[in-house]
């Protein structure tokens, strides 16, 4: 049976992005009923028990995060939207916010009632100025009509919800670097503990989601827990900790696929799945390589690899950091791994935001050696020297404050153990066996 | 805007009402001041096409911040441009992740280099564009892609398309 989307079950119809469209279908009737019928803490509860994960790339169960805020705090409290997603090759919340801004809406309500915060800052990277825009326009329609501001739909509840622009950096994703940020300051993750939950915001209690997590706490509380527990994969009955992968997931296909774009899926689907059945297949009649299976930072999977499910625990079991932001990036066969792994060095060496020296100084070395494999300038021991730097790089060893580094030197890892013969191949012909950079009419 | 002495300005520049006036009517948004420092760095911008020493003075002085601490913010996002180094009219981004790189991304980046005469981060002399690399714009869906300004192009896949974008831009 074809799965029926949810969270973009709106996105096509003419008027996706407005108020009255968005009540037509129903739209703010479950906050509405939220606010009258349940407590805060019933709503937690009900999130919890859906066993929601947060959809930004770390997968943290989402009512867990809300239990973790002081219990009786006087406030404020804030609930911060992180749609900095600037994480390579994902463009999901993009569209999600694009195309159905006021469901996105809804969900802050109902998360900001659940934690009981008083502001949600709507902090969105610069690049997405007409998702700005659009969501800006869904705020002053929902202010208009009583659904934001003093007693929300007549409730004792109020809430205030300001866009806040990003300026261009990556690491303003990370949750505390994006905090710093709309404080005012330079975009540096704190050391936690102390985490958001107790001291976030301005020193108060914060709860950071992004958009597809809190598009989804909507449909949890329309149709129920048991629902949402009825999508996805259910927990491995090997591992007592699992928490499943429950629920629906905006996937992004990307690179060279016929049919780039955004698809909702339950979670679990595999990466050749997600290209054969939803990205038109790999493009010119070509074989896949490999890909990128969630964003830049959780490494690289082999075409060999793409029977593997894309759930909160299949990436890791073929050595790649997890399922991320749910984003596949396909290269073919006639791919070179060194450009494709170029791309990702410069990409991190570039987004350091340089606080603590192994990440700063880390990327960039790593950078300038594939550089100079570029090159043909790479040496015998280059390979093993690209490996230790990503080893010791990165909360996982304990010498960063952020998992920047080590969303950098996954993918180091990962192409030089899974493409191992092709670096040193390429390290002992030189440039000459480069792929050709291609041209911009590639297809 | 450009000046060879970045002391140039201060105390006879002033930033306009209605930038001043943005910039206070934002301060009941949030719980302290400095949260303002980054809507106020891009009202600047978007009205100087670069944010001066002056201007970043004046805005320390709306947010009860030292100019050192505007400045400490401004300089971490390589997106603001000071009183030497302006923007042009319009900013033009290529996009250069991996998605946009399988795509011809490269290509299209040193198109645009040839075409208008000018690096990354350059300005054309006419002062009407301004060229710079992005990192992943979020446009992955139609890479290669570009930015103007804040607005996602995409697919930017024939030389007519790059030459039809310069021509738009150039009678902006």
């Amino acid at each position: 049976m074809a799965y029926e989307p949810v969270l973009l079950g709106r996105a096509n119809k003419a008027d996706s992005t407005s108020l009255e469209g968005y009540r037509r279908d129903g739209g703010y009737e479950t906050l509405g009923r939220i606010l009258k019928e349940m407590t805060c803490d019933q709503v937690t509860e009900a999130v919890k028990s859906s066993g929601l994960r947060g959809r930004g790339g770390a997968g943290f169960p989402t009512g867990l995060k809300w239990t973790f805020l002081p219990k009786g705090h006087p406030g404020p409290i804030y609930l911060c939207v992180n749609v900095d997603e600037s994480e390579p090759c994902t463009f999901n919340n993009r569209v999600l916010v694009e195309k159905d801004p006021h469901q996105v809406l809804e969900g802050i309500a109902l998360s900001a009632y659940a934690v009981k915060a008083s502001t949600a800052y709507f902090y969105i990277r610069y690049e997405y100025g007409a998702g700005m825009r659009i969501m800006q326009k869904a705020i002053d329609e929902a202010y208009a009509a009583g659904i934001l501001g003093k007693n929300i739909l007549g409730s004792n509840y109020s809430l205030d919800v300001f866009i806040h622009r990003g300026a261009g950096a990556y690491i303003c994703g990370e949750e505390t670097g994006l905090i710093e940020s709309l404080e005012g300051k330079r975009a540096w993750p704190r050391i936690k503990p102390p985490f958001p939950a107790i001291e976030g915001a301005f020193r108060k209690p914060t709860i950071v989601n992004n958009p597809e997590t809190l598009a989804n706490v909507v449909h949890i509380l329309q149709k129920g827990s048991d629902w949402f527990k009825s999508i996805g994969v259910p927990p491995d009955p090997k591992n007592p900790r699992d928490p499943g992968s429950y629920g629906p997931k905006l996937y992004c296909i990307s690179g060279h696929v016929n049919s780039p774009g955004v698809v909702e899926l339950p979670l679990g689907v595999t990466v050749r799945q997600l290209i054969t059945d939803h990205g038109g297949g790999v493009w010119k009649g070509k074989k896949a390589k490999g890909c990128i299976p969630g964003g830049n930072s959780m490494g690289v999977m082999t075409e060999a690899e793409f029977d593997t499910p894309l759930d909160f625990n299949g990436p890791g079991r073929v050595g790649c950091l997890g399922l991320g932001t749910g984003a596949v990036t396909v290269f073919d066969e006639d791919t070179s791994i060194v450009d494709v792994l170029h791309n990702l060095c410069r990409f991190f060496q570039h987004e350091s935001c340089g606080q603590c020296t192994p990440c700063r100084e880390g990327t960039g070395w790593m950078f300038k050696i594939i550089d100079r494999f570029a090159k043909g300038q790479g040496r015998g021991e280059d390979l093993a020297v690209l490996e230790e730097i990503a080893d010791k790089i990165g909360i996982m060893p304990g010498t960063t404050i952020c998992g920047l580094a080590d969303g950098a030197g996954w993918p180091v890892k990962n192409a030089i153990r899974k493409f191992r013969p092709e670096f040193e191949k390429y390290i002992q012909d030189g440039s000459s066996k480069r792929s050709k950079p291609l041209p911009m009419a590639a297809h | 805007m450009i000046q060879d002495n970045p002391m140039a300005g201060i105390g006879v520049e002033k930033l306009s009402h209605s930038v001043r006036d943005q910039i206070i009517g934002l301060l009941p948004r949030y719980p302290c001041k400095q949260a303002v420092t980054l809507p106020a760095l891009h009202i600047v911008q978007d009205e100087l096409r670069c944010v001066p020493f002056w201007a970043m003075r004046e805005i320390a002085d709306i947010l009860d911040l030292s100019p050192a601490e505007v400045h400490d913010t401004m300089s971490f996002y390589g997106f603001f441009r000071t009183g030497e180094d302006p923007l042009g009219k319009t900013r033009l981004w290529v996009c250069r992740s991996l998605a946009c790189q399988l795509r011809g991304g490269d290509d299209l980046l040193s198109q645009f280099c040839k075409k208008l005469g000018v690096s990354p981060t350059e300005t054309t002399g006419d002062g009407m564009i301004t060229l710079e690399f992005a990192e992943c714009i979020g446009a992955c869906e139609g890479a290669p892609a570009v930015m103007v300004n804040d607005e996602h192009r995409l697919n930017i896949d024939q030389p007519e398309k790059v030459d039809a974008l310069i021509e738009e831009l150039r009678a902006l």
